[in-house]
């Protein structure tokens, strides 16, 4: 995983609430097995209708998603990191995220960051004045600035640190073997095992 | 101070306790496997050179992507073909037992854990699905992973997660007559909303929890995810006991009495302390209904689809209103108005045996509606012979239903069984999202009672809405999931 510090790209306003993981990437592109390419695959459905804001000009290349609250909810599938990934997306911001995908991006090196309701509304207006506008993403400062407005974002430590050092979970938790090990051995026989039942 | 019963399962599991706001290491029981989110997984051991650690805790199932028509041919769809296939080769190589498509303990992955007695109160499950929720129904700690999660828990058998939170949703009373387990978990989201629940770990409790079977329960946790949390549990009692005592992997013996002891201290203490509590007197809740894009946009099927301009919230307001124009729905319009082009009964929410002899009680006899299409389709290959044993594939077939095999099928439509564009389905799954069911088409969320009422009248109905024929016995509609022993409700106490 890369390690992030900071980031400048265009900013896009996604201005809905609810964007389960569904709408990000629908089901029908989760039955390949790889890890990459899909980008087509983004908020499929939506960019079918030429008025979708991914489809404006002025939105062309973006690094930064500035979503309504409850991004990423529902279906556990990593799949819509990657597209968001693939897509060129490397921050989202939203006042409230889904679970399961605030882990997975953490995972992937996609930040995800938490504003409030205000301020998303504040930065849609900006970039609604100004379509196009650059965002920089500090995750040494916790800031998101558009133009001369600085908002602190919420991200947690662990997820922080791990994004600025571009650390890899496994490798970190295998640090743990004898304590994993040691766990194992006094694990109770009665819980269960997937062999072949009796 | 006391802890709830999420805090005793987790402590028991922690290998090593986070500090500075780092995560715990929490071990992992039992890995369930499917073929949508493991082959990224898989492909990331290989290039790092690791083997599964523990495949002796893990186990795979093909549920997501298989046909439910013509299972004994080669899957048509390539790309649905390669996934399985993948699945095979990996499971494989790596030596995981894995059920394919025609064995008789294929199905979907969160009906084959419990039917196997795989899934038992106290352990840890997760699997790359969000409704592994499912599984906490047995007082244990199930939740939805992500594919760089399911790596993780194949290499170490560990996952580093931060606390949950604890929230009490408590249903005290006794239902109506119709109003099931579904009824209660829909009723509950349209409460807290897709948002209450995110960073919680739900517990279910009172004497409308208690009282509910194991399949009931498991439709109340499975769809624990919706209300935005990655589990929900149920404190196990006899009721849990009783269902899992003949299954092939429960413990035997010596074995059985300690769990059985264990078990027992799994039980919130009166004295702790939850986060968040919530409350639903369940004498009050009437079948429920979504009209909505989202599993919290459900209202009582004697309701009238809401009007979005009455809502105070402008992002709400701006949400329903979407939600109305892809549903092609007005305000105001009477639920029971709606008509719908199918009905699907079946999912990881509804599809397990008792789910079926509910949606057959009220189909037996009757005719479905002209232009209705009715699918039902069985949680595993297991639950089909069962099914079949008692009678019920002819029931449905004489309704006029199509009677298939076992899967995910029309839920997400990732198999060919899908809505087309425009089309309206009662469906008895658990997502009413756009597109969820095919490009285009509207879903309403309901329980299996509402499923089979709507597939025979070709408008949204409850049972009570369906005259009997007079030919055959006239519809069970007591609730679903009064478990045979009665003995059960006295655990109400256990709070």
């Amino acid at each position: 995983m890369e390690k992030f510090e900071t980031l400048t790209g265009v900013a896009v306003p996604l201005k809905r609430s609810n964007v389960d993981t569904d709408q990000i990437i629908p089901a029908v592109f989760l039955k390949r097995v790889t890890k990459t390419g899909f980008d087509d695959a983004l908020f499929h459905a939506w960019r079918q209708d030429p008025d979708f804001v991914l489809n404006d000009p002025a939105f062309q290349n973006p690094r930064v998603l500035i979503a309504g609250p409850d991004f990423g909810t529902g279906s556990s599938r990593e799949h819509a990191v990657w597209a968001l990934r693939d897509y060129g997306f490397a921050a989202v911001f939203s006042p409230r995220f889904g679970d399961i995908f605030r882990g997975n991006s953490g995972k992937q090196g996609l930040l995800t960051g938490q504003i409030s309701q205000e301020e998303t509304e504040e930065l849609w207006a900006m970039i609604e004045a100004d379509p196009g506008i650059g965002a920089t993403v500090d995750l040494v400062e916790r800031t998101l600035t558009l133009g001369d407005r600085s908002v602190a974002f919420e991200i947690d430590d662990y997820t922080r640190w791990r994004l600025l050092e571009g650390l890899d979970d496994i490798g970190l938790t295998l640090r743990e073997e004898a304590q994993i090990t040691r766990f194992e051995d006094a694990r109770e026989s009665w819980r269960p095992t997937t062999l072949p039942a009796r | 101070m006391g802890r709830t019963l999420a805090e005793k399962v987790w402590d028991d599991h922690l290998v090593v306790k986070g500090e500075d706001g780092s995560p715990d290491l929490l071990y992992i029981d039992l890995h369930l496997i499917h073929e949508v989110t493991s082959p990224q997984a898989f492909d990331g051991l290989r290039m790092a050179g690791r083997p599964v650690r523990r495949p002796d805790l893990t186990i795979a199932t093909e549920d997501h992507n298989t046909p439910t028509l013509n299972i004994d041919k080669p899957i048509a769809d390539l790309t649905s073909r390669t996934q399985i296939e993948t699945l095979r080769r990996n499971a494989e190589e790596f030596g995981i037992r894995l059920h394919s498509l025609g064995d008789k303990e294929q199905g979907i992955v969160h009906v084959v854990g419990p039917q196997l007695g795989l899934t038992m109160p106290g352990i840890t499950v997760v699997c790359g699905d969000s409704h592994t929720s499912t599984h906490g129904a047995f007082g244990a700690m199930a939740f939805g992973i992500g594919t760089s999660e399911v790596e993780h828990v194949l290499a170490t058998q560990t996952l580093p997660l931060k606390p949950f939170k604890t929230m009490a949703i408590t249903v005290e009373g006794e239902l109506k007559p119709g109003v099931t387990a579904k009824d209660i978990i829909l009723a509950i989201i349209a409460k807290i909303g897709t948002g209450g629940g995110q960073g919680y770990v739900l517990e279910y409790r009172g004497s409308a929890i208690r009282s509910l079977s194991m399949d009931g329960r498991m439709t109340i946790c499975n769809m624990s995810i919706e209300a935005g949390a990655r589990a929900g549990m149920i404190a196990p009692d006899e009721t849990t006991y009783e269902y899992l005592k003949s299954r092939p992997h429960a413990p035997q013996g010596a074995d059985w009495d300690a769990a059985v002891a264990y078990w027992e201290t799994l039980k919130t203490d009166d004295d702790a302390v939850f986060d968040a509590e919530v409350y639903l007197d369940a004498a009050e809740l009437e079948p429920f209904v979504t009209w909505g894009t989202n599993p919290g946009q459900g209202v009582s099927l004697n309701d009238r689809v809401p009007d979005p301009a009455l809502l105070d919230d402008p992002n709400e307001r701006a949400n329903a209103e979407r939600a109305l124009e892809y549903m092609d729905l007005a305000a105001g319009t009477a639920m029971k108005d709606i008509k719908v082009d199918a009905v699907f009964m079946g999912s990881c929410t509804n599809s397990r045996i008792e789910d079926l002899r509910a949606f057959a009680s009220v189909v037996k006899g009757q005719k479905k509606a002209d232009g209705v299409r009715v699918m039902v389709v069985p949680g595993s290959a297991r639950v089909r012979l069962e099914a079949e044993a008692e009678g019920l594939d002819k029931v449905f077939e004489e309704f006029g239903a199509e009677w298939r095999f076992a899967g995910c099928s029309m839920c997400l439509g990732m198999n060919p069984d899908q809505l087309a564009p425009g089309e309206r389905c009662a469906s008895t799954s658990n997502r009413n999202f756009e597109g969820r069911q095919g490009k285009g088409g509207r879903t309403h969320l309901v329980s299996p009672l509402v499923a089979a009422a709507t597939a025979i009248r070709g408008t949204l109905s409850a049972p009570s809405d369906v005259v009997a024929t007079g030919s055959t016995l006239p519809p069970v509609i007591e609730s679903v999931g009064v478990p045979a022993g009665a003995q059960s409700t006295a655990e109400g106490s256990a709070r």
